[in-house]
């Protein structure tokens, strides 16, 4: 919403008080459904009026529309009305909700605290419940049951009480990432819906928002979470990693192991393009799905053909190297 | 129609063997549908309760209209399918999401992502003298945003108002809140009547009232 996009005209006409379709050009836009190039063009020229410009009041903006030759009619006016406002719309909503992918990216982190501090806290209690109560599972289910003792002294008070916030915060975990599961997919429909809300919130967390991930090559995208394995790589003391967290998606851990390569190569390929449809679109795109079921199965049927992999897939910056988990 | 105070193009019909308010166009909330009628339910509109307690509204079907509040579109929706152009002003992204569905459909349904609170914010789009202002922003302040938005309102126009008491003050009693609110309005608009819609739609106040 910043008025970079309505550039100096559009500000100037607004402080002028004029209408939102001032200063425009008038001989495109046609409310007709041949959208040229031009036609899109003046219809973003004038959404970002609709979005950016201000009156100190209203105004019979039709028939000044018809007055100032913007339209010949009414009618034309509203149909020049419509396209603007709702392109308007459409881009300010999708503006509005890609910013949630900070949400996103503080939820996930908080997700990992909540799971790395839940299960150190855990052990403890265990740990500890071990030598005040008989046989004890470990993890947070070991937790669960100390939670669930009546204390009788202070110490076992102290330790039962300490397996609670462990449950506490297992709970909590479980929580956040229900809240991933409900926004992810307005943040990012396509990405979603090809790496489900958890992985989708990783990849957007490791980038550092959706914005800079769809502007990342698919080859980094395919190694994002495996920084380390590609430092090691890049200064000559490891193999190139085939995969980062995409590991997590059935596509490359379901894949057998001298597949994984490729597998994972189109998989980051598609989510690649799924980020920058989220990003630049927002709108379903149903053809990317359709891709990467084709592709799969075409991995996966070598399996069956008992072929071997040809490895030479999409573009890609790291080559099918060793197969490290 | 039997009923003189309904504007054209909204009828009772009979839909799911029961007689309802019914607009024609495309339906946009699940809505049981019949014959391209669409039941308006009154128990998911504040307007549509308005016409349902048979409220004065002056809305005759054709009109230009102000709504303020429009969510996803469940009422702005039937009111683009009797009116003429139709501002559809929503603050939160998320709803405006869905009204640009159902906006999709109706060609003189304007949809746009601003704030009623900030008139001068959309005064370069909404045009002057529009026949009605229907408002439902259930936040507090709504008054306010009434007054603020009369300038678009032309002098004959009626404003149909949507007050929830509880979004006001939710310990204060419902009537001590209305009175104030009424009050707050009087001093831009003549209160031409005013119903409860607790049969629909608990502790709201429904306001017909058109600029002094
Ligand atoms: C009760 S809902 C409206 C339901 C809708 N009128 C219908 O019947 O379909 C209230 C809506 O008003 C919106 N709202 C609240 N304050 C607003 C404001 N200052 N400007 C615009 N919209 C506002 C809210 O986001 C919410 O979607």
């Amino acid at each position: 919403m910043s008025d970079t996009d309505a550039g100096p005209d559009a500000n100037a006409a607004s402080d002028g008080g004029g209408g939102w379709f001032e200063a425009l050009p008038s001989d495109a836009a046609d409310g007709n459904d041949i959208e040229t190039e031009s036609d899109d063009d003046a219809t973003a020229a004038a959404a970002a009026r609709i979005r950016d410009g201000t009156a100190p009041a209203p105004d019979d903006w039709p028939a000044r529309a018809v007055e100032s030759g913007f339209v010949d009619d009414a009618d034309e006016y509203y149909d020049r009305l419509k396209a603007a406002t709702t392109r308007a719309t459409r881009d300010a909503v999708r503006e509005r909700e890609r910013a949630d992918d900070a949400q996103l990216i503080h939820a996930v982190r908080a997700m990992d605290d909540c799971e790395r501090v839940a299960n150190e806290l855990a052990e403890r209690a265990v740990e500890w419940g071990g030598s005040l109560f008989d046989e004890v599972d470990p993890g947070i289910e070991g937790a669960r049951e100390i939670a669930a003792r009546e204390p009788e002294s202070e110490v076992e008070r102290r330790a039962i009480s300490l397996a609670e916030r462990a449950v506490e915060l297992d709970g909590e975990r479980a929580a956040l990432a229900e809240t991933i599961g409900r926004i992810a997919p307005a943040v990012a429909p396509n990405l979603t819906e090809m790496a489900e809300s958890e992985l989708a919130a990783r990849l957007i967390a490791l980038a550092g928002g959706l914005d800079p991930l769809a502007k990342k090559p698919s080859g980094t995208v395919q190694v994002l979470g495996a920084e380390d394995a590609l430092f090691a790589h890049l200064s000559g003391r490891a193999p190139s990693p085939k995969h980062g967290i995409i590991y997590t998606h059935e596509f490359v851990r379901g894949t057998r192991p001298e597949d994984r390569g490729s597998a994972a190569r189109a998989l980051a390929g598609k989510l690649t393009l799924a980020a920058r449809a989220d990003h630049y679109a927002g709108e379903r795109r149903e053809r990317l799905h359709a891709d990467l079921r084709e592709r799969m199965a075409t991995i996966r049927a070598r399996a069956d053909d008992g072929g071997t992999s040809d490895g030479a897939d999409d573009e890609a910056t790291t080559d099918g190297g060793t197969d490290d988990e | 129609m039997s009923d003189a105070a309904l504007p054209d193009g909204v009828e009772r019909r009979e839909i799911d063997g029961t007689r309802r308010l019914a607009t024609r166009g495309e339906p946009v909330y699940g809505e049981p549908t019949a014959d391209g009628w669409r039941a308006w339910n009154p128990e998911r509109s504040k307007l549509g309760g308005m016409l349902e307690l048979g409220l004065e509204t002056g809305l005759t079907g054709g009109e230009t209209v102000l709504y303020l509040g429009a969510a996803s579109g469940t009422t702005v929706s039937h009111v683009a399918d009797f009116a003429g152009p139709t501002y559809a002003v929503e603050f939160a992204p998320r709803p405006a999401r869905d009204l640009l569905d159902a906006a999709a459909s109706r060609d003189r349904l304007f949809p746009l992502l601003k704030d009623a609170r900030k008139p001068e914010t959309y005064a370069h789009v909404v045009e002057t003298d529009v026949d009605a202002i229907v408002q439902d922003v259930a936040t507090r302040g709504q008054s306010d945003v009434a007054v603020r938005n009369a300038e678009f309102l032309a002098d004959d126009g009626r404003l149909l108002l949507a007050i929830k008491a509880r979004s006001e003050d939710v310990t204060a009693d419902p009537e001590t809140v209305f009175e104030g609110a009424l009050d707050r309005l009087r001093e831009t608009y003549e209160i031409l009547e005013t119903r409860r819609l607790d049969r629909y739609h608990e502790d709201h106040l429904g306001v017909v009232a058109t600029p002094r």
